[in-house]
């Protein structure tokens, strides 16, 4: 290849619109390659390559396209895909969106350059994560459970403490009896400043930071940027994970904000919308960012995911969660009508679920009779629930007594078993005895998921602390 | 003649070529400086589009489009079986060696080896007039299968040589027939296009069901060999568990599951489970008789859309060696999403909700190579391809064109419910909603194989399920006290029947697989259950009594009762419904 012709600058825009720019008479361009921008006052802007026809290349310019104009806005091509230099030096630091140091400290001298689309892992390499993480939050660890390598959004919607919960799961985050090297990769775009505080001050108050790696895209930064911060922070955490064999939690937020630039971009190109106006291969983009998750066979680290999305009017069937339901492996929803309570956390645990929560509880993990507790209080929750409806028509009175216990059950499982403090940090084993504790309101006869031996050595002697 | 255009334009995995002339619709070729694999998928004047199944980052207009004269093609012979491929193919496990952990492009695997030798015992001879699937040869190719080599389908004549029983490789030839275009030697590897489905004589009416060992499908909504099944479901019904169960436990001679789409971790456990499972009827690894192929939804689109043409020719090479094949795909909606996406980079004008025109006459074509069919051939064998589809639809909604173009070919349709996963109610099938059309094309099997009133008790359970759906409206209304006490023991039966019968724990070792002789006993004794409690109640006995009569808990345990065990367990419920009605 002709690298004489790669460094060229070219000052042949042909037209600005939106988030893309037209350059034409190129030459020798590659698809997805990375371009330099020099705006006609000065200012340096880089972008991206989204489509090459003959010698016509359309770029979507990351920092945004005002002040560009098609007489003297230089564009040279770089011929390299995006990349991101990667340290070990990177954790505690603070970066923008698009990977550059934005907390007054140096640069990082990178130990490798690593393309930030990544490669797919291949299927045969992976290990099955099965490794319990407990997050201390009843909800989480006894009926929804987190494993090393999982990728486990929450579902909220605006308003609710999404971003509470994660910080509280990024503080009490730990998988019992391994003491591996933890970090924590915090990608966050669109959020607003008093947000991206949030988060901040919680690190720092916890003496978190030193383990924390941040990229922050914040509202006021352009928007094409989000499309990248993902990729860099799963990136910075393959390296962390797989090179260097640390177990690191990716904190992606708000993945809305992402969709939404994809949007952006799809429109400004164009192309043919598919649902709601996001573009077809949505699907295959949340993809690429998602399955990044995941355990290699033979190596020490690990990639846990946890997107945090906020669902528009509390849609679980709107696009967003609905393509990142199928991707992830199950997904914490948060609830209006728990919030409203003022219940914290207001974790839904009906329509919530751990797809790779089979593989991480039981025994030697967990507790043997894990699953067996986790599946009765959700149906015996689930019951309750739906006699609340009746008891709306029909008044409390015309129930059986059956009817009443699950009725009571419901109740003290929100107050009790769902609701927890801020700082709470619950061990597996109190949550377990904990669900015991409140399986003791239904008639034993109703205690159906439950094996007998299990009934026979835990429903007694709940509220103490077994193994 | 190997044609080379040059690139002129890159749009994610569709690229243009110019100077292509004299290449063919859905030719393979090679793309660019890294000899990416793609396939040429529309043609115009001397331009091509090609939809690439690999990253196209980086590749430049200019690069060269070297074409290789043929289709996008399968490999078949020994060596398939057992193996996971990726959806162009390509062993998983060669992969790795090649580029390590993550999937490097442009990597160059062969799906089978050229190298192993298989033990080849002839079984027609020399002199024999040969046609298009007669029997050549056999390959032990696993413990559990037992490869025919046949004549491929184009080829007649008489047979002029064949080896006698050894060693060889797939590409060592092992006969040769003189045909009326004069000689062809005849290789244990075979190529056949995956676009293309491979021949039969005849179609047959499926009236055999595929026994799976879950009770809701086998017992209530049947799928027949050579059926196609689909399984629609919002995310979180337990679509993947339901369609792993399957490829574990139904009686076919070969299971095909195709990951379109699918999530990395999820094939990771199919990938580390089965080669540890053994088939409950021979005790050989479940692997022994399964080809995975895995694509996973990072991996490239366009390959995304290949995948089930893989999956499905490699079904019918199977087949036409007499074999039951089930194939699952899950899901058909990446496959037809893969499709939306291409076809959207093609610029082609969308139908409905986006996806192309020609949505619902690929969807058929690809159902329609399902089938229980007469094999071609001198002696034609039967045999069959029972496809099942997962399909996804957005925001659980079924009126979205994938599952509604699948429902008017498919003749099961499971409909996974939400709000019964949410209850954890698995297999979360809706036993309203689910219908099977082959249940009077079966029932001859189950009168035969099981027991002579098999059709009336299930249609007796049908009855009371949906009479329940009508009590519940009521007590919605009223309070179940409200009801006469024969409904309210109506409802203790028909909660049985939900939580008893069509509840199946896939993670118990006993209650994933349930034979076919048990379902039945299992839901005749809980409609010996109901006829007790009616004839209890009809002589008084308050409802109250027969609710907490002590025998439910047995009824509501009997499905974890191992099979060696059940015969004598079932006799003494049974015994015991009959005894504690009539003492209540």
């Amino acid at each position: 290849m002709n690298t004489n012709i790669k460094t060229r600058e070219y000052t042949t825009v042909s037209e600005v619109s939106g988030p893309l720019m037209v350059v034409e008479g190129v030459d020798g361009v590659g698809y997805n390659e990375i371009v330099d921008i020099e705006t006609p006052n000065g200012e340096k802007r880089s972008g991206q390559v989204l489509e090459v026809t003959k010698d016509v290349a359309v770029i979507q310019v990351f920092e945004g396209t005002s002040d560009l104009n098609t007489k003297n806005t230089k564009t040279r091509f770089t011929g390299e895909t995006a990349k991101i230099g990667v340290s070990r030096d990177m954790m505690g630091r603070i970066f923008n969106g698009i990977g550059k140091p934005i907390d007054g400290g140096p640069e990082i001298i990178p130990d490798e350059e690593l393309d930030i689309n990544g490669a797919p892992m291949n299927p045969a390499s992976r290990e099955f994560p099965e490794e319990f993480i407990q997050t201390g939050i009843s909800t989480i660890d006894g009926m929804n459970t987190l494993v090393r390598g999982q990728k486990l959004p929450i579902f909220s919607g605006s308003g609710m403490p999404h971003n509470d919960l994660a910080a509280q799961i990024a503080r009490q985050a730990r998988v019992l009896g391994d003491d591996t090297e933890f970090a924590v990769i915090f990608a966050a775009m669109g959020i607003t400043h008093e947000e991206a505080n949030f988060f901040m001050r919680d690190f720092e108050r916890t003496g978190a930071l030193e383990k924390v790696t941040v990229f922050m895209n914040l509202a006021d930064d352009p928007a094409i940027e989000r499309i990248l911060t993902p990729k860099m922070a799963l990136t910075t955490a393959e390296y962390f994970a797989f090179t260097l064999g640390m177990q690191v939690l990716v904190i992606l937020t708000d993945m809305t904000n992402y969709c939404e630039a994809l949007r952006e971009i799809s429109a400004a190109r164009d192309e043919v919308p598919g649902r709601r106006g996001y573009p077809g291969y949505m699907y295959t983009d949340l993809a690429n960012i998602y399955e990044r998750a995941g355990r290699i066979a033979g190596k020490e680290g690990s990639i846990t995911q946890m997107p945090i999305l906020v669902m528009p009017q509390d849609d679980i069937t709107h696009p967003i969660p609905d393509l990142t339901g199928y991707i992830t492996e199950g997904q914490i929803v948060l609830g209006r009508e728990l919030y409203r309570k003022g219940i914290y956390p207001p974790v839904d645990v009906l329509p919530s679920l751990s797809r790779l929560m089979s593989g991480g509880i039981g025994e030697e993990k967990t507790r043997k009779d894990h699953s067996g507790v986790s599946d009765q209080l959700y149906s015996a929750y689930a019951e309750g629930r739906e006699l609340r409806d009746l008891v709306a028509v029909v008044g409390e009175e015309a129930l059986t007594e059956r009817d009443q216990k699950f009725l009571e059950f419901a109740q003290a499982f929100e107050d009790r078993f769902i609701t927890q403090a801020k700082d709470e940090d619950r061990t597996i084993f109190e949550t377990l005895d904990l669900g015991w504790d409140l399986l003791k309101i239904l008639p034993r006869t109703e205690l159906k998921r439950l094996k007998d031996e299990f009934i026979e050595e835990f429903l007694e002697r709940s509220g103490v602390n077994v193994e | 003649m190997i044609i080379e255009g040059k690139i002129i334009k890159i749009a994610g995995p569709v690229i243009v070529a110019d100077g292509m002339r004299g290449t063919q619709m859905y030719e393979m070729v090679r793309v660019g400086d890294q000899k990416l694999i793609g396939e040429i998928i529309e043609l115009e004047g001397d331009t091509a589009t090609i939809q690439v199944y690999e990253e196209t980052a980086g590749i430049e207009p200019g690069q060269v489009v070297e074409s290789t004269g043929g289709p996008l093609s399968v490999e078949l012979g020994p060596g398939v079986m057992g193996s996971i491929f990726d959806g162009i193919q390509r062993p998983l496990e060669l992969i790795k060696k090649e580029s390590g952990d993550f999937i490097a492009r442009g990597v160059d695997a062969p799906s089978i080896s050229k190298e192993k030798k298989w033990t080849f015992k002839p079984v027609a001879k020399v002199g024999d007039k040969v046609k298009g699937g007669d029997v050549l040869g056999e390959v032990q190719e696993t413990s559990a299968v037992l490869q025919k080599i046949l004549v491929p389908p184009t080829i007649e004549g008489e047979l002029t040589q064949l080896v006698s029983e050894g060693e060889y490789t797939v590409l060592e030839d092992i006969a040769k027939v003189k045909t009326a275009n004069g000689e062809e030697s005849i290789q244990m590897l075979q190529k056949w296009p995956v676009r293309k489905g491979r021949p039969y004589t005849e179609k047959l009416d499926p009236n055999i069901p595929l026994v799976t060992g879950q009770r809701a499908q086998d017992t209530f909504f049947s799928v027949a060999k050579g059926g196609a099944a689909a399984i629609p479901g919002p995310f979180g019904s337990g679509k993947t568990v339901t369609q792993q169960q399957l490829a574990k436990w139904a009686d076919a001679d070969i299971v095909i599951y195709i990951g379109c789409g699918e999530r990395g971790n999820e094939m990771t456990e199919v990938l580390s489970e089965f080669p540890f499972l053994d088939d409950p009827k021979t005790g050989n690894p479940i692997m022994d008789r399964t080809v995975l192929i895995a694509n996973t939804s990072n991996m490239p689109v366009a390959a995304r859309e290949a995948c089930v043409y893989t999956g499905i020719t490699i079904a019918e090479y199977y087949r036409d060696q007499g074999y039951d094949v089930a194939l699952m795909a899950d899901s058909t909606s990446r496959w037809a999403e893969a499709m939306r996406e291409i076809s959207g980079r093609l610029e082609e004008m969308p139908g409905e909700e986006g996806y192309p025109a020609y949505l619902a006459s690929r969807l058929a074509q690809f159902y329609e190579r399902a089938g229980r069919v007469d094999t071609i051939g001198t002696d034609p064998k039967v045999a069959s391809i029972t496809v099942v589809g997962a399909v996804s639809p957005p925001g659980g909604d079924l009126s979205e064109p994938v599952t509604q173009n699948t429902l008017r070919i498919c003749k099961v349709f499971w409909a996974l419910d939400a709000s019964l996963a949410d209850r954890r109610h698995f297999p979360s099938i809706d036993w309203l909603q689910s219908y099977s059309l082959y249940v009077d094309s079966i029932q001859a099997w189950w009168q035969e194989n099981v027991a002579s009133d098999w059709r009336a008790v299930r249609d007796e359970a049908m009855v009371l399920l949906q009479k329940e759906a009508e009590l519940q409206e009521i007590v919605q209304l009223v309070g179940p006290d409200a009801l006469p006490e024969i409904d309210q023991a109506t409802l203790e039966t028909t909660r049985m029947l939900r939580e008893d019968f069509l509840q199946q724990n896939a993670f118990d070792d006993v209650d994933t697989y349930c034979a076919p002789a048990k379902q039945y006993k299992m839901l005749q004794t809980i409609l010996l259950f109901q006829k007790d409690a009616i004839a209890a109640i009809n002589r008084g006995v308050p409802i109250q009594k027969i609710v907490a009569l002590p025998v439910k808990e047995d009824i509501a345990k009997m499905k974890y009762v191992p099979e060696d065990e059940f015969e004598a367990k079932i006799d003494q419920i049974q015994a015991d419904i009959t005894k504690q009605c009539s003492e209540a």
